[in-house]
């Protein structure tokens, strides 16, 4: 089986500093997969660099077999690729359903498309305030909304820069089921994450990030149970 | 009391053709960002069309098509330039977009002349509203109370197309994040074009229906911007409530205006709107800008002192440059004079520009304080020369010290709209003071003391001010108080936890650079042997904008290239065409497309190109901390 996302060989540079070299991923369909790595070990740089939002890059990203290196954002997002940024960039001014209305894409041959109804139920908070404007939500909505606007594009796969960050722990755990839920549709995910037992909670495998390299790439379980390589490369 | 009521409709009247340029304006700069200098030319063409157009087919339907007719022909038109000129430019250095709409707007107005001519147009009246309708014993057009309803229901229709539309909610997301709306997969440059179409047919439509009121000419492109420009700011920049709200007040203030205060009527809008940026910094509806573009971006080398071998070359050019009177005629020093007096203007521009961030729409006011207070100095006190230049930079130095402490306190577009309100203020003092500036008719007879009398002798003192001004600006760039303008245009935060204020730093500078561009006002006015109000008029102030960003913005003195290449093509041009200025706006707009990083930044553009590829990797770590 062809995976969803193959990036390998991944150079990246802001400005003239190298920051990723040679970066490789693959993530299936129904597939999660956690990038770990401490802070400015090149985990948001890796995701703008697959989804090209990066000035300069080198290397391959293939998505569903398709060479993907060359072709703009927007397109990347119409065969499928959504990213969810780190930031969440919510459109402060918009409402919620203006929000999802932004990120709606045709529906794809096969499967179901996002609606705003799917997606109040996949988020059930967000279907209490669909007038609410972006600017006027909590942090967590924030963070749902966001991941629910990027649905509307009808991706098989998802890029989420740091879902979890700076968030309180119930919503964390509503953040993991849902993102379940977006694995049992079949989505392929790719998630970063500094929080070892959230990435532990959701993901079937993890790359480990360090300098902008890929030091190891294995199980989850694997990974969370080499007390050395967490020692070494993560903040735990 | 009844007349007070009728020039109030006047007013009103007034406010729809204001606001529908004006909201196109804010459309455009909402999402591309785009200060679009061409937006009063695009309102200019669309009466031009709609008169061609309405004298054609009559009737009502030959009128109101006509209107219609011309503003989506326009439109159409704006919509080509956007796909063929503006689009290889979005990722240009910011402003450089408005050097190409200024040449545009060049071109426009000589094109107008060639094919209207250049006389007054009058335009059809509108059938079955040429009269007058009896409203508390005043007599108002039936036309102006039309374009009273219009207003409210172009802002109506504006409204739903925002709110009901999904083009419209994709343009409201454009204008707070347009990155993030193509990471969402919209396709900006579709955007971009729609947006720019939409906001042009605005203009053209605005200009259009003010047909039957106003007469039309080749002029009112440049009345129309500031009037525009004016209103989006007092509005605030995106909002297009904003801009209905402000297109009445501004036009309300020019129908009392005349009437309570006709002396001061010209300064009573730019007061108002000094006093609006003062007390809301983005206007009345508008928000915080969203971080700009002018950030350098990382790992670009900054700008390092000349090298010896450099400082030679620079030597000897400024030497080479002494030799020009001993060979040439007396009109080329004097044009020399003029290249070496506009250096000076646009190096002190660039000063505040480059190394501050500061794009001031406005640096005509120190040039204009410095040409009417040597020229003051000479007429009321009957001082020399050089004392009378000094005066002219005291007085360029207050005036730039009492405006920049209001502007520094605004930033990236605003800043350019304060500065550009004090310099008409500026303007209007000088044009209606006639007791003590002689107002439209200038000052006569100014000419230099004996010993630089000839132009040989005056060429060689712009010559040597000019290389002094230049040098101290280097010097200045380079010195510690340098490298604190850069900080805090960087960084203003980083800055201010340093302990270096924002403000204070930008103060200075400003007051610097106006006290500069003051002496290069003065030796002016000493070429010309007078001194006019132009001096301190927008015009001027272009002017400068388009030597510096021909330049390069990223230099630390292109302007000075910039000004030699602009001032010597403009005269050349005058010499040599009719329509200079469609020649010059060619020029400009191939300069742009050609070099979008400037004249002066070309080189720097090559030479950083050929040195990366050679670069090694620098450390991984350096550059991610602060990457988000």
């Amino acid at each position: 089986m062809t995976a969803l996302l193959a990036a390998e060989g991944l150079n990246g540079w802001y400005g003239r500093a190298q920051v990723l070299f040679g970066m490789g991923v693959t993530v299936g369909p129904g597939e999660v997969v956690a990038l770990l790595g401490r802070n400015g070990a090149g985990k948001s740089t890796t995701f703008k660099a697959i989804a090209g939002l990066l000035d300069r890059r080198e290397g391959r990203v293939a998505f569903a077999g398709e060479d993907v290196s060359r072709l703009p954002t927007p397109a990347l997002v119409r065969r499928g690729l959504a990213y969810v940024p780190e930031d969440r960039r919510i459109f402060a001014d918009l409402t919620v359903e203006e929000n999802l209305s932004v990120g709606r894409q045709p529906a794809r041959a096969g499967s179901a498309a996002w609606t705003p109804e799917r997606l109040f139920a996949l988020f059930p908070n967000l279907a209490e305030m669909r007038r609410r404007r972006g600017g006027a939500m909590s942090g967590g909505e924030q963070q749902m909304l966001s991941i629910a606007r990027s649905l509307m594009g009808n991706p098989r796969l998802v890029l989420l820069d740091e879902p979890s960050e700076g968030l309180a722990p119930k919503i964390v755990e509503d953040l993991a089921l849902a993102i379940l839920e977006l694995k049992r549709e079949g989505l392929g995910i790719l998630l970063s994450e500094q929080n070892l037992h959230f990435a532990r909670l959701i993901s079937d495998r993890a790359v480990v990030i360090d300098r902008g390299h890929a030091r190891l790439s294995a199980t989850m379980a694997e990974i969370a149970d080499d007390a050395e390589a967490c020692a070494a490369y993560l903040a735990v | 009391m009844d007349f007070v009521f009728a020039q109030f409709l006047t007013g009103l009247a007034g406010a729809a053709s204001l606001f529908l340029v004006a909201s196109g304006l804010s459309i455009i700069f909402g999402v591309t960002r785009v200060v679009n200098f061409a937006h009063g030319a695009f309102a200019m063409l669309g009466a031009y069309v709609a008169y061609t157009l309405t004298a054609r087919f009559s009737g009502p339907f030959g009128f109101w098509g006509g209107i219609l007719g011309a503003s989506v022909l326009v439109a159409l038109f704006g919509a080509v330039i956007e796909m063929a000129l503006l689009r290889r430019l979005y990722r240009a250095p910011e402003l450089f977009q408005l050097l190409a709409t200024f040449g545009l707007t060049l071109v426009f107005e000589d094109l107008v002349v060639l094919v209207w001519g250049p006389d007054d147009l009058l335009g059809p009246r509108a059938p079955g509203l040429a009269g007058a309708v009896e409203l508390f014993g005043q007599a108002v057009p039936s036309y102006d109370l039309l374009l009273i309803a219009l207003g409210p229901i172009a802002f109506g229709l504006l409204w739903l197309l925002f709110h009901r539309t999904r083009f419209g909610v994709l343009v409201r997301a454009a204008t707070q994040d347009r990155e993030m709306v193509a990471a969402l997969g919209v396709d900006g440059r579709w955007l971009f074009t729609a947006v720019f179409t939409l906001g042009v047919f605005m203009a053209a439509f605005g200009g259009a229906v003010q047909l039957p009121r106003d007469a039309v000419n080749h002029t009112i492109d440049l009345r129309l911007i500031v009037d525009v420009f004016v209103v989006v700011v007092i509005g605030g920049l995106g909002s297009v409530g904003g801009a209905f709200v402000a297109s009445v007040l501004v036009s309300e203030l020019d129908a009392f205006g005349i009437l309570v205060l006709p002396g001061v009527s010209l300064v009573l809008v730019f007061v108002v709107m000094a006093l609006v940026l003062v007390v809301r910094p983005f206007g009345l509806f508008g928000r915080a800008e969203a971080p700009s573009r002018a950030v350098p971006e990382p790992g670009r080398k900054p700008p390092a002192p000349l090298s010896a071998p450099a400082r030679l070359a620079v030597a000897a050019l400024v030497a080479a440059t002494a030799t020009v009177p001993l060979w040439a005629g007396d009109y080329l020093v004097t044009v020399g004079s003029e290249i070496l007096i506009v250096a000076i203007f646009a190096a002190s521009l660039q000063f505040i520009m480059s190394a501050g961030a500061m794009v001031s729409f406005g640096h005509a006011a120190y040039f204009g304080l410095g040409a009417y207070g040597a020229a003051l100095a000479v007429k009321l006190l009957g001082l020399p020369m050089l004392p009378a230049l000094a005066c002219g930079m005291l007085l360029a130095l207050a005036g730039a010290a009492l405006f920049g402490w209001f502007c520094v306190r605004l930033s990236g577009v605003y800043f350019a709209m304060l500065t550009l309100a004090f310099a008409q203020i500026a303007w209007s003092v000088a044009f209606g003071w006639t007791g003590v500036t002689g107002g439209d008719n200038g000052l006569l007879g100014l000419w230099p003391d004996g010993w630089a009398a000839s132009p040989r002798a005056f060429f060689w003192l712009c010559l040597a001010a000019a290389a002094a001004s230049v040098a101290l600006i280097r010097a200045l760039v380079f010195s510690p108080f340098g490298l604190g303008l850069r900080a805090v245009r960087d960084s203003a935060l980083r800055a201010e936890a340093l302990g270096l204020g924002r403000a204070p730093v930008q103060w200075a500078a400003f007051a610097l650079a106006g006290t500069v561009a003051g002496l290069a006002g003065g030796l002016f006015v000493f070429l010309k042997g007078s001194v006019f109000p132009d001096s301190l008029g927008i015009g001027t102030s272009v002017d400068g904008l388009v030597m510096v960003l021909l330049g390069g913005i990223g230099t630390v003195s292109g302007g000075v290239v910039g000004a030699v290449v602009y001032k010597a093509l403009s005269v050349w041009l005058i010499s040599q065409t009719d329509h200079s200025k469609l020649a010059l706006g060619l020029v400009i707009l191939a300069l742009v497309l050609l070099f979008p990083a400037g004249l002066g930044g070309l080189a720097s553009r090559l030479a950083p190109r050929r040195r990366r590829a050679a670069a090694p990797a620098v450390h991984p770590a350096v550059g991610v901390g602060g990457a988000p």
